[in-house]
This record gives structure tokens, sequence and C-alpha cells, in this order.
């Protein structure tokens, strides 16, 4: 049993190390010619264009969910009149990043695990490399800057559908317009609510990237390595949000007290 | 069989060792190919074949040993130099290898766009693609995706995609693996008359008998990670010893 336990232990951190590796050597690549920019384009539009649908929809459901559900409360208190900043603030402090990054980690992170998985096993990594390519550069650095750039872009879209989801729900039950909303909104938003949970987003979609990529691209042999790569890359990069949020929250407030 | 003796190998490999953990794959295996010939690399699988083969293009790194390809050392090779022994010296893959996201005319270009120290910079690949395709008797296919062919007419725009850099050597991984067997005598058959157009040189990796009838010069059976036999097809083939006779039974 505590055997077991040192193995499993073992084996964690040889896989961080791993991981910090991978992570390093995408620093290095990336500043190195050939920049592999058709690539890194494709990617963008498909990870970007490709997943607005469902951070949209996501985005609008929880603006609508989250006004109707605090609304009672606050009408108690009388201050449904709070609800625009309320909805704002915590949208684009919190929910809006942290809920775009993990249906972006189920997503895309998974999806780089399976594919790039999928082309480990059918040697097309080691096809590339015979044909004079350096597929870490061609298959990891492009999508590791790809989800990097789009994520605060596809975070900025979710918090804004929010916003206009919770607007409806105000509009329908006190007739609120949307130039007063909007008011209301700009109102109570400040740069330092904005530019921390941008700043997050990067971080976030650059850990989306790293360990999509890492799992895929050192995907064992076999099918079965395959849905383990993306499984294990959606559990992997789930954790790791949660833990850069926590870490971003903790340095902010340190901002703040300054 | 030729008389080699004053002849230099365009590929030299010497006591070459390969490990993965406890297990010993390579254990001092060894081999010459000389220019224009078809040698033939049986073993049962698991026997290292693959290895080996991955070893001599740098796919895998090898414990000790030395591997030269036209008087290239590899084990202490820069990026360009390799990327150049790459421009000749094609690889063709078990599963082919085809990039599933690219067509069959950008999966062609690929290597193309990429080894521009060889060709220079391309501007219209057309010609090229098509005669490569033309080689493997798949023009009509330029359009289509993987995964609209065939497992055969994959193999076939593999070989294609390893033949359109004009490579003066040829690695084969078990060309005619999981084809029926009218295709894997038509692959077969493709592989021996590209060898006679291009005059090019290859180590084919299989444990298809016909394969190696048709199509091998000399043959070197890998068992336990060493050379147990070398020779011709038909000296191999009359051998009484029990384990070469496994192969041929």
């Amino acid at each position: 049993m505590i055997s077991k336990f040192i193995e499993s232990l073992k084996s964690f951190f040889i896989e961080i190390g791993e991981l910090s590796y991978f992570t390093g050597k995408f620093f290095v690549e990336v500043f190195k010619r050939p920049f592999e920019f058709k690539e890194f384009i494709r990617q963008c539009y498909y990870m970007g264009n490709k997943s607005l649908l469902l951070v949209g929809v996501t985005g609008f459901i929880i603006g609508l969910v989250f006004t109707l559900q605090s609304r009672p409360t606050l009408e108690e208190f009388g201050a449904a009149s709070w609800i625009p900043s309320m909805v704002s603030v915590s949208l684009i402090r919190e929910i809006g990043p942290i809920i775009t990054a993990l249906i972006c980690a189920g997503r895309i992170g998974s999806g780089i695990g399976a594919e790039l998985g999928s082309m480990r096993v059918t040697e097309q990594i080691d096809a590339m490399e015979v044909s004079g390519t350096n597929p870490y550069k061609y298959l990891v650095v492009t999508r590791v800057l790809a989800t990097t750039l789009m994520l605060p872009l596809l975070v900025f879209f979710g918090d804004v559908i929010g916003i206009y989801g919770s607007y409806l729900v105000e509009n329908l039950k006190a007739d609120v317009s949307l130039t007063l909303y909007i008011n209301q909104v700009i109102n109570i938003l400040e740069f330092s609510d904005v530019i921390p949970s941008t700043i997050k987003s990067f971080f976030f979609g650059f850990a989306i990237g790293i360990v999509g990529c890492f799992k895929g691209y050192n995907c064992k042999k076999g099918t079965a390595g395959v849905g383990k790569a993306a499984n294990e890359a959606v559990v992997f990069i789930s954790m790791l949000l949660f833990i850069i949020d926590f870490i971003a929250v903790f340095v902010t407030n340190i901002f703040y007290d300054l | 069989m030729m008389q080699k003796k004053n002849i230099k190998p365009i590929i030299e490999v010497k006591d070459l060792h390969k490990s993965y953990g406890t297990n010993h794959v390579l254990d001092g295996f060894h081999l010459d190919l000389y220019e224009g010939e078809n040698l033939v690399v049986m073993g049962k699988s698991g026997s290292g074949k693959s290895v080996m083969i991955k070893c001599l293009i740098g796919l895998e790194q090898s414990d000790s040993g030395s591997i030269i390809i036209m008087d290239k050392n590899m084990n202490d090779i820069h990026r360009e130099d390799l990327d150049e022994i790459r421009t000749e010296v094609g690889f063709l893959f078990q599963g082919s290898a085809l990039y599933d996201s690219m067509s069959v005319r950008e999966n062609l270009e690929f290597p193309l766009r990429r080894h521009t120290k060889k060709f220079g910079v391309i501007e219209d690949t057309t010609p090229l693609v098509m005669e490569a395709l033309e080689n493997v008797g798949l023009a009509n296919t330029i359009n289509l995706m993987p995964n609209e062919l065939s497992g055969g007419m994959k193999r076939r725009i593999a070989l294609a995609r390893t033949l359109i850099l004009k490579p003066k050597i040829i690695l084969y991984d078990e060309p005619t693996t999981g084809l029926d067997p009218i295709t894997s005598k038509e692959i077969i058959m493709l592989m021996k008359s590209i060898q006679e157009k291009y005059k090019t040189s290859s180590i084919i990796i299989t444990h298809d008998i016909d394969c190696a009838r048709v199509i091998a010069n000399r043959m070197i059976l890998l068992i336990d990670g060493i050379n147990y036999a070398e020779g011709t097809f038909a000296e191999l083939s009359a051998s009484k010893d029990p384990k070469i006779e496994a192969f041929f039974k």
C-alpha cells in the first residue's frame, strides 16, 4: 500500500519534471526560425472561431441564470438595482475566465491531446521529423501560442454575452433599458477588475495549450493511449486552472493591498 | 551474390545496441548496404527491426555503436546535416503515416516545401506532385483526403511522398503489413519498379516471405538483437537450421 503510494508520488514528480522540460523547450523554440505562421493562423481559427458558439451559449446561460437566481434575494433587501454591478464584476473578475477556461479545457485541451496522441501513435509526428520539419515547433508552439492568444478573446466574448443574458432578465423583470444597464456596468468596472482577469486568461490559455500538447505529444502507443492522453489532459488542465486562479487572486490581492 | 569487398557501403552499421530498460532490443547488430542493392531484414515481431531502421534515420537514439550514412556519422550529426541526409534517405512508414488533416497534394508538398536546400523554393509544385503520383499510379487522387483512400492506396501515396524528394536510399518499414495478398503483391512490384527506375538502394524490414523472395538481393535474419544469418534468399531458404527454417515454412 505504502510502496504503491510512493510509486505514484514518484511518477507524479517525474511527470511534473517532464512537463517543466517540455514547457522550457517551448520558450526556446518560440523565438527560433522558421515561424510556422500559416499553421498558427489555422490553429487560431480552429480554436477561436469554432469555440465561439459553445462559449457564447454558456456565457449567455450563466448571465441569465445568475441574474434569475440572485434577483429574489437582492429584492428582499431592496438591492435589485445592484444586479448589473454584481453580475458584471463577478463575471469579469472570476466566473467568465474560469468557466470559459474549463470549457476550453474540455473542448480544446482534450482535442489537442487526442489529435497529437493519434499523430504520435500513427507515426505522423515521425513522418514530419523525417520531412525536415521540427514537429515540436510545427505542432506544439503553434497550438500553445494559439490557445494563449485565443482564450482571452473567448473570455471577453463570453463576458459580453453573459452580461447581455443578465440584461435580458432585467429587461423582462424590471423593464431596465439597455443603456441604463450598460451604464451601470461601465460605472462599476475599473481597470483593476479587467486587467488582472485578462492576464489570468493568458495564463489559462497557456496552461490549456501546453498540457494538451504535452499529453498528446508523449502519448504511449495504442488507441487506448490516445483516449488516456485526452482524458488526462482535461483532468490535469482543470486542476492546473484552479491552482493558477488561486495564485492569480492571491497576487492581485497583494497588489490591491499595496 | 554480388562481390562487394572493394566497394564502400553507403550505409554502414556497426555493433548497434539499443535497450528499453532491461529489454535488450539490439545487441550488437551490424549491416552494410551497397549502392543499388535491396537488403531485406527479417525477424519476428518485436525483434527490433523497426527500432533498428528508426535508429538509422535518427528517429531513435542508439545506446552505442556507429551508423555511417553516405560518409556522415549519425552519432555526432548536426540538425542541418541530419535534414540533408533525410532528403537522400526516404522512409516508408508501416502504417503509411499520411497527415490526416492534409489532402494528398498537401501531403506530398509538405516535404518539398520543407527540404528547400535540395530543390530551392519551388513556386509551382504541381509537376513534381503529379510525377510522384503517376509513379504510383494514383494521379487521380490528388485532391482526396487520406480518409477517402483504401489501405493500399494510402501505402502508395506514402511511397509517392517518399519518392518526391528523389532519395538515393529508401527505408521500408514493413511495406506490406496489413494489406491483402493482391495489394501486397502490387506494392512489392511497385517497389521493384521504383528501384529499377530510380536506381535506389533499399533496406526493407519485413516478415513477408513473398516480398523477400521478389525483392531481396541479400537478406539478414535478426534474432535476439543480432545478425543470426545472412545471405541470398536462395541460400537462406535452403538452410537446415531450425531457427532459419521457421521463417521460410
